[in-house]
């Protein structure tokens, strides 16, 4: 974990209120997809707690979704300005956990760690079936990346404009491993139907880093840090019902 | 940037002494390098910070409040934002006095050799007294911090330190158990803050911390709920630090004992502040979690900023106003 001032590379919008930035950095922090970062917004006091959709040595990327005023501000950033950010925060997924053939289940604003994910899946040339879900249509984003590194693709929409029209526990009747990331109420929903996996976990966030207790659950194996020891839990140790 | 200060505190203090601006306090009898230490509840047990800097650059730690019995605190969320601050209702989640005296304190004293300040939070008189006794044990601990204000607990917190005649008999208890310094951390929920630390002092307290949270709410208008699961927060930041300013001046005319002023501190120019208005020392709270460097910084800045305003030693400026 580091402080960082990052010169903004990119920003722009993928779909309807959907940006992806990619920032600059000298140093990478992040070591697991998963991972995110607490994103400074200028005259916000609390930094925003946003998921690493890719990194490598030189540059990282995060894709946002504009639901208040500290995302509204990062959406009019331009490239070139300057973003204060702490990277590298919390535990990601271990890759090395997944089995061949898992699945990776996302909606909404928690599919971009996906992509990070499948890829690091794809160096240890392993497969996955991925299952997306979006509302409609007209919020589709990342899909060719997606398309370019994974065969198994089931694309879900709300109000079914596109591909099968369901939620995304709709794709498959039991799954023995999934790896998660979407609304809690996605996650509850898969967990009966998953045996096991790594699910990454939300919550409001004091600090990122395991200092304010501020974002703190119960689990099967005491309390833990959404920020410190998650975002990304093995699904079995959290009590869902308690969510 | 924290990464330029390599040396410990006592040597850099020393340094700065040399230069023209001394930063060094004496609380009690324990000297502090310098006046700076990170607030209770902010800084866990050091443990997340020891891996960004050298804590022995800090004057003082003081460790997040512990309880008898382990505790998890209120449900999620716990957090809100607000203009130039944030509300908290953690509810003292802590692992319990067992863990914080036979884990958390060898822990941390393996990676800070300077003062510990132990912050105590209890349900009860007794519990006060017991706790304190218990840690009293402690050689470790430097010094007691009674925390008698949390706002985000049903039973005793914040009433405590509401009632005078509460915080005295509590003062009373917790200095039957122990003969090191002994700071009572005041609530700033209350009518008249200087009465208060009038009855802390009555009881034998050694000095006064203030402040803590204010009680606060935020709403979610699109769900109509208040953004934290329990309906009323604890608020912290820089917007509550010209209040805080204001009561640690009034206690500091209410009472001859020395004050550890808290509330909204981010620079060195706010800790100077804050010692003109009356503090010995101060406690930088929040602004830790969201700039985990910033005490080091503040550290660095300090003894600059004295010398660009002609201050040579902390206790010229003390209580100024
Ligand atoms: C580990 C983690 C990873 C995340 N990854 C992404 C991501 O990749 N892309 C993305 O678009 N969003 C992500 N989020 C959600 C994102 O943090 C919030 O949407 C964002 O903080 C909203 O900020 P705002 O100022 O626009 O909203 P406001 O409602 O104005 O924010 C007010 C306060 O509430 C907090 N807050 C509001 N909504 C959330 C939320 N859903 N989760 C946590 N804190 C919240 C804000 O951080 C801020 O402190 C992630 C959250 C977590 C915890
Ligand atoms: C997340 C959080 C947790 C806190 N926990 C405690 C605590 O356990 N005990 C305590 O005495 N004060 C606690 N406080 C209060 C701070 O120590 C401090 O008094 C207060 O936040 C004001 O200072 P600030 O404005 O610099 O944050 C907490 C504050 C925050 C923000
Ligand atoms: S947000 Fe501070 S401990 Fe997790």
């Amino acid at each position: 974990m580091d402080r960082e001032v990052s010169r903004i590379i990119e920003n722009r919008q993928l779909a309807g209120g959907i940006y992806k930035m990619t920032l600059e950095t000298k140093e990478c922090k992040f070591s697991r997809p998963g991972q995110f970062a607490m994103i400074g917004v200028e005259g916000k006091f609390l930094r925003r707690p946003i998921s690493v959709c890719e990194y490598d040595s030189d540059r990282y990327t995060i894709i946002y979704k504009v639901v208040g005023e500290g995302t509204d501000i990062l959406s009019r950033m331009l490239p070139g300005e300057k973003v204060n950010s702490i990277t590298g925060c919390g535990n990601g997924y271990d890759v090395d956990a997944i089995p061949d053939g898992a699945y990776l289940v996302a909606g909404g604003i928690g599919i971009p760690p996906m992509l990070g994910l499948m890829k690091a899946l794809v160096m240890q040339g392993k497969n996955a079936n991925l299952v997306l879900g979006f509302n409609s249509k007209n919020d589709f984003f990342l899909i060719e990346e997606f398309r370019n590194i994974c065969g198994n693709i089931d694309i879900l929409t709300a109000d079914g404009s596109n591909g099968r029209k369901g939620f995304v526990t709709d794709a498959f009747a039991h799954a023995d491993y999934a790896c998660a990331c979407g609304p809690t109420g996605m996650l509850k929903a898969l967990d009966s139907k998953v045996s096991r996996g790594q699910f990454s976990l939300e919550a409001r966030m004091g600090c990122g880093f395991g200092a304010c207790m501020g974002c703190s659950i119960n689990t099967l194996e005491g309390p833990m840090r959404v920020c410190k020891e998650g975002p990304v839990f093995d699904k079995e140790i959290i009590e869902w019902q308690k969510l | 940037m924290a990464e330029t200060i390599k040396t410990n505190a006592p040597a850099w203090a020393e340094a700065s002494a040399m230069a023209g601006a001394d930063m060094r306090v004496n609380l009690c009898g324990i000297e502090l390098a310098n006046p700076v230490m990170p607030a209770s509840g902010t800084f866990g047990y050091g443990m997340e910070y020891r891996e960004l800097y050298d804590l022995n650059l800090l004057g003082a730690i003081v460790t997040k409040s512990v309880t008898l019995e382990p505790r998890y605190g209120n449900e999620l969320p716990r957090i809100a934002e607000c203009t130039s601050g944030m509300l908290n209702s953690i509810g003292l989640q802590n692992p319990g006095i067992e863990h914080y005296m036979s884990e958390d304190i060898p822990m941390l004293r393996k990676h800070y050799h300077g003062p510990i300040v132990s912050n105590v939070s209890e349900f009860s008189v007794e519990g006060y007294a017991e706790a304190v006794g218990k840690l009293n044990s402690l050689d470790d601990i430097s010094m007691f911090e009674i925390n008698i204000s949390c706002p985000n607990v049903h039973h005793g917190g914040s009433s405590f330190g509401a009632d005078p005649a509460l915080a005295e008999e509590i003062t009373r208890a917790c200095r039957k158990s122990t003969d090191k310094p002994l700071f009572m951390k005041l609530t700033p929920n209350v009518t008249s803050i200087s009465e208060i630390a009038k009855a802390c002092e009555a009881g034998g307290a050694d000095g006064i911390s203030l402040i803590n949270n204010f009680k606060a709410m935020r709403i979610d208008l699109k769900t109509r709920k208040t953004i934290t699961s329990e309906k009323y927060a604890g608020l912290s930041g820089p917007a509550i630090r010209p209040i805080a300013m204001r009561m640690v001046n009034e206690v500091y005319h209410a009472v001859k004992l020395p004050i550890i002023g808290i509330g909204g501190i981010q620079t060195a120019d706010d800790v100077l502040e804050m010692i003109m208005a009356g503090a010995s020392a101060i406690e930088v709270g929040s602004a830790n979690l969201i700039d985990p460097w910033v005490c080091p910084q503040i550290i660095e800045d300090l003894p600059k900023r004295m010398v660009e305003l002609g201050i040579t030693n902390l206790n010229e400026i003390r209580g100024v106003v």
